[in-house]
């Protein structure tokens, strides 16, 4: 099975990274601060004023390491990728079935269903451990509301419907996830999902999270001969990211929001990490951004067990299990996709 | 797993400095120069086999000698470090 490799984040404004022998090297202001063999990393994401020599980028692309250049702030700006690649039947496959409306629904289907399946975990399980001290009669009606729009999932077919569905379960998810901030509530307030920029920490939060995560559901999708550019849910606009973007649904509630509220609550991070532009904006220090990078490493590295392929993995490693088991749906050796649902 | 990898190029006769470089090179492709003469790579088989085939074809070996240490994957209890040059813990968050 694939190594679940490691991803080297470049925050270090004024880096220049290139090719050296078969490694990553990295300098600053002409220092040499270290090398990184490729063969050891997945993946390089770069924020802001870093640079990257052609030649590494070809390395790096003939190497299966996703290379992705952020903002400073982690919004995307770019990746690199190389020639086009893996099996062509395979994204033939998946161009025939983004084309027909009926593929796209029943691929929407599994995706939202595991979103909001998610979703509602982790509302069913803040109600179990803290449901004393919280508003748990919200979250609990919201908890079934998301089940009976799990409910009438199954009986939608209609690609529009679902979105509907999918809109409304997010509104629905987000209208309690107050709620699910525990400590230092005055500071970390969430006032509604605002993106583009993001109003408030939470948000700031989150939306830096889903960056990361759509780098490495990006590299995943790649790894496994998949366009992540064509999705079913989400459709075709330049440059964004369809398929990554559908297959992250599934992730989000578990993975991302689960991990901003850890970190909130556990207090890794501080309110006083965070800064206000005059445009209302929320963005965090170099500080807060390290410590985030590092949790988000450290929970890629937990171990979990995969209900589906029957097998203990550590968490980075199920992004390419789920896109190989698209991968196998749309080659028709499975009969659906099983989305990645947490237990 | 882990191996660790030390060596020693004699540099008594003309061609020991270009296989001295051509050995640090070869280590350096797959991973950390902790100290001068001495690597820890973390590698996956097929690439071990790689590499020691072309560790063996730069060296010779009448003159120079190398030795591998392999820790296996738990290799965190058994290694400590004291002193200067802390190295990267390659499997950590990658942060620059």
């Amino acid at each position: 099975m694939k190594k679940h490799l490691n991803t080297m984040f470049v925050t270090t404004q004024g880096t220049y990274l290139h090719k050296e022998g078969e490694t990553v090297q990295i300098k600053v202001e002409n220092e040499i601060k270290g090398y990184i063999p490729v063969h050891t990393i997945g993946g390089i994401v770069c924020f802001g004023r870093v640079s990257m020599s052609p030649p590494l980028m070809g390395f790096c692309a003939e190497n299966d390491v996703a290379v992705t250049f952020l903002s400073e702030y982690g919004r995307f700006l770019a990746s690199v990728r190389g020639p086009v690649s893996g099996n062509v039947l395979l994204r033939r496959t998946q161009y025939r079935m983004a084309d027909s409306k009926t593929d796209s629904a029943s691929l929407a289907r599994f995706f939202i269903m595991g979103k909001i399946s998610n979703c509602r975990r982790v509302l069913d399980r803040v109600l179990r451990d803290h449901g004393e001290k919280i508003a748990s009669e919200e979250l609990s009606s919201a908890s079934v509301r998301l089940k009976s729009s799990l409910d009438s999932l199954r009986q939608t077919s209609d690609l529009d419907s679902l979105r509907g569905i999918e809109g409304e379960s997010a509104k629905n998810y987000f209208s309690v996830f107050d709620h699910l901030i525990l400590s230092r509530k005055d500071e970390f307030k969430f006032n509604g999902r605002s993106r583009r920029p993001p109003l408030d920490k939470v948000n700031c939060l989150i939306s830096f999270i889903y960056t990361l995560l759509l780098h490495d559901v990006r590299s995943a999708l790649e790894t496994v001969g998949l366009d992540p550019a064509v999705g079913f849910l989400h459709r075709d606009r330049p440059g964004r990211p369809g398929l990554a973007l559908d297959m992250m649904e599934e992730f989000r509630p578990y993975f991302a929001d689960r991990l901003a509220l850890s970190l909130i609550n556990l207090s890794q991070i501080k309110p006083s990490g965070f800064k206000t532009t005059e445009s209302g904006a929320v963005l965090m220090d170099d500080e807060t951004r390290k410590a985030l990078l590092v949790a988000y490493q450290k929970r890629k590295q937990e171990e979990i067990y995969h209900p589906f392929i029957d097998e203990k993995i550590t968490l980075g490693l199920v992004f390419h299990i789920q896109a190989m088991l698209l991968a196998r749906f749309m080659r028709g050796d499975i009969d659906a996709y099983p989305p990645f649902i947490w237990k | 797993m882990f191996v660790l990898i030390t060596y020693d190029v004699s540099l008594e006769d003309y061609g020991g400095q270009r296989r001295l470089r051509r050995v640090a090179k070869a280590c350096k492709d797959y991973g950390q120069r902790v100290q001068y003469s001495v690597f820890e790579c973390i590698i996956d088989p097929a690439q071990w086999v790689k590499l020691r085939q072309r560790l063996f074809s730069e060296i010779d070996p009448e003159k120079d000698s190398l030795r591998f240490y392999f820790l296996g994957s738990n290799w965190e209890r058994r290694v400590e470090h004291l002193g200067a040059k802390p190295g990267i813990d390659q499997e950590g968050p990658l942060i620059f």
